[in-house]
C-alpha cells in the first residue's frame, strides 16, 4: 500500500542565520524537495522613499547609507549622481577620482562579505568568513580615515565629497593595493578547487541567461548567467571610461559561477583603483553648491553598478528644496525574483546556497 | 554608452501599429494611453530593432489629479533605452494593466507600487501588499497620506 504524503510548509526566517538580516521564505516541501517558494518582505521597511520627500537634497544622503548598509559608499554615489544630473552640477576632477576609488574599495568590501557568507552557507562555517573580514577591516580603516565612520560613511556630497582624504590615505591605499592580491590568492588556494565548495555549488541553482534578463536581474547574478552587462562599461558614469578593466562573466549560471564572478570582480576593482591612484590630480574636492539645492522642475534617473547590481535613483523635482519623489531602484529586490527559478526542484540545503549566492542586503530590499 | 532613443521616433513606430496609443511625447518620454499599455509594451519588447528585453524599473508618482507610471525599458542587445509613461486617474481604485506576463522583473515592483501608492495592476499573479502588512490602512507614498 502506498503511503499517503502531503506537502509540508516550512517557514524559514525572518530570524535565521542564512537569511542575511530579516528575510522570510515560505517554502513548500515535498519531503526534502522544494516545490514552491514565497518570499515575504518588509521586516526592515523604514519608508526611506517617503522620508526622502521631507528632507533637503543633501539631507537624503545619510538615508541612502542605510539602504545596502554593507556598501554605503556606492549608495551615496548613486544618489549624488542623480541630484547632479537633475540640478546640472559639475564635480571637480579630484572628487571624481576619490569617488571611484571609494566605490571600488566598497565593491571589494561588499564582495568579501558576499563570498564569506556564501561560504558559511556552503558549509565552511566562519573560517573563510573571518579571513575575509580581516581584509574588509583594512578597507574600513581606509574609509574611516576619509570619513570618520566605519559603516555608514555619509561621505559623498552633491558636487563632490564632504572632505579631502588626509595625507596618509594615499600611502595607506598603496600598501593595501600591494597586499590585497596575495590575500585573494590565499582565498583562491583555500576555495577555488575546494571539494566541498565544488560539490555543493557547481551545477546548483542554475539561472539561465534568458530568465536572468527577463527578471531584471543585475550585478553578479546577471553576469554569472553569462550576460556581459556592467553599467560601468555599458553606460559609463563619472570617469569610468578612463580606466581599463574587464567584465568577468560566468557560463552556466550556477552558484559557483556567481562566486567566481565576485572573485574576478575584486581583481578588476584593484586594477581600477591602481589606475586611479596613478592619475589622481590635486585640487578642490567640492564645487560651489548652495546649502539648499533647488533643481529646476524635471526628472532624472542616474544609475551605477553597485556591488549587488544596478542601483538607480529616479528623482522628480518641483523646484523646491526637497525631492518631490525619490524612487530607488534596488537591485536586490529584482534579484530576489530569481528565487523560484533557482530553488524549485532542489533540495532544501541547495535552496539555501542558491539564496546565499544572490547576496542580498535586506536594507535595500525593504528600504 | 547607452543611447536614449528619441521619444518622437519611438512614438512614430508605436503609432504605426496602434494609432491611438500615444497621447503625447515630451523631451524625455513617450506618454501612452494606459488601455494600450500591454499592447505597446509587447510591441516594444518584440519588434526587431527595438527589442526592449530588460525592464530597468517601474515607479509611480502622485500628481494629485493623476498618478503617473514610469517604465524605463532597456535593450541589452542594442544597448538603448526609452522612458514610457502612462497615467491613471481617480484615487479610489486606480488600475493599470500588469506587465508581469512580459517581464517577470515587474512582479515585486508592481506589488510595491500597489502597496505604497495604491495602484492595482490588472493581471498580476499575486496582487498583495509587499512591505507593509495585510490590513494596513492607506498607501503611504501618496501625497495626501501625511
Amino acid at each position: 500500500m502506498a503511503l499517503k504524503t502531503e506537502p509540508f510548509v516550512l517557514n524559514l526566517g525572518p530570524l535565521h542565520p542564512s537569511t542575511h538580516g530579516v528575510f522570510r521564505m515560505r517554502l513548500t516541501l515535498d519531503g526534502e524537495v522544494v516545490i514552491n517558494v514565497e518570499p515575504v518582505f518588509g521586516y526592515l521597511h523604514r519608508g526611506i522613499e517617503k522620508l526622502a520627500e521631507q528632507r533637503t537634497y543633501t539631507g537624503v544622503i545619510p538615508l541612502t547609507d542605510r539602504l545596502d548598509y554593507v556598501s554605503s559608499m556606492s549608495n551615496n554615489f548613486g544618489y549624488v549622481l542623480a541630484v547632479e544630473k537633475l540640478a546640472r552640477i559639475s564635480v571637480p576632477e579630484r572628487a571624481e577620482y576619490i569617488r571611484v576609488i571609494m566605490a571600488e574599495l566598497q565593491r571589494i568590501a561588499s564582495h568579501l562579505v558576499g563570498i564569506g557568507s556564501f561560504c558559511n552557507e556552503v558549509g565552511a562555517y566562519f573560517t573563510p568568513f573571518l579571513y575575509m573580514w580581516r581584509e574588509r577591516e583594512k578597507i574600513v580603516d581606509l574609509f574611516e580615515m576619509a570619513s570618520g565612520q566605519r559603516l555608514l560613511y555619509n561621505y559623498m556630497r552633491v558636487g563632490g565629497v564632504s572632505q579631502d582624504v588626509p595625507e596618509e590615505f594615499i600611502p595607506a591605499l598603496r600598501r593595501f593595493l600591494k597586499q590585497m592580491p596575495s590575500y585573494i590568492n590565499e582565498y583562491e588556494r583555500l576555495l577555488k578547487e575546494n571539494e566541498i565548495l565544488l560539490a555543493r555549488a557547481k551545477g546548483v541553482g542554475i539561472l539561465p541567461k534568458e530568465v536572468a534578463i527577463n527578471i531584471s536581474a543585475s550585478g553578479p547574478l546577471l553576469r554569472g548567467s553569462g550576460v556581459k552587462w556592467d553599467i560601468r562599461k555599458a553606460d559609463p558614469y563619472s570617469i569610468y571610461d578612463r580606466f581599463e578593466f574587464d567584465i568577468p562573466t560566468g557560463s552556466v549560471g550556477d552558484c559557483y559561477d556567481r562566486y567566481r564572478v565576485r572573485v574576478e570582480e575584486m581583481k578588476q576593482s584593484l586594477r581600477i583603483i591602481e589606475q586611479a591612484v596613478e592619475q589622481i590630480p590635486s585640487g578642490a574636492v567640492r564645487s560651489d553648491v548652495p546649502h539648499l539645492i533647488r533643481p529646476p522642475v524635471g526628472e532624472a534617473y542616474a544609475r551605477i553598478e553597485a556591488p549587488t547590481g544596478e542601483l538607480g535613483f529616479y528623482l522628480v523635482s518641483d523646484n523646491s528644496i526637497a525631492p518631490y519623489r525619490c524612487h530607488i531602484r534596488a537591485p536586490s529586490l529584482m534579484n530576489l525574483t530569481a528565487l523560484r527559478e533557482m530553488m524549485v526542484g532542489w533540495k532544501i540545503q541547495d535552496a539555501i546556497i542558491a539564496f546565499g549566492s544572490i547576496n542580498i542586503t535586506m536594507g535595500e530590499v525593504d528600504r | 554608452m547607452t543611447t536614449t532613443l528619441s521619444p518622437g521616433d519611438v512614438a512614430k513606430q508605436i503609432s504605426q501599429r496602434y494609432a491611438d496609443a500615444v497621447i503625447e511625447t515630451t523631451d524625455t518620454a513617450v506618454l501612452i494611453n494606459s488601455q494600450f499599455l500591454l499592447d505597446v509594451a509587447a510591441f516594444l519588447k518584440d519588434t526587431p530593432g527595438l527589442e526592449f528585453d530588460y525592464l530597468t524599473h517601474i515607479t509611480a508618482v502622485d500628481y494629485f489629479e493623476y498618478f503617473e507610471l514610469i517604465y524605463q525599458l532597456t535593450s541589452i542587445k542594442h544597448n538603448h533605452t526609452v522612458l514610457l509613461k502612462t497615467r491613471c486617474y481617480g484615487r479610489e481604485n486606480p488600475t493599470v494593466p500588469s506587465v508581469v506576463s512580459l517581464w517577470q522583473g515587474a512582479n515585486h515592483q508592481e506589488r510595491e507600487i500597489y502597496d505604497l501608492m495604491g495602484i492595482s495592476f490588472e493581471g498580476h499573479p499575486n496582487m498583495k501588499r509587499i512591505v507593509l502588512w495585510d490590513g494596513f490602512q492607506g498607501h503611504p507614498l501618496r501625497k495626501d497620506y501625511l
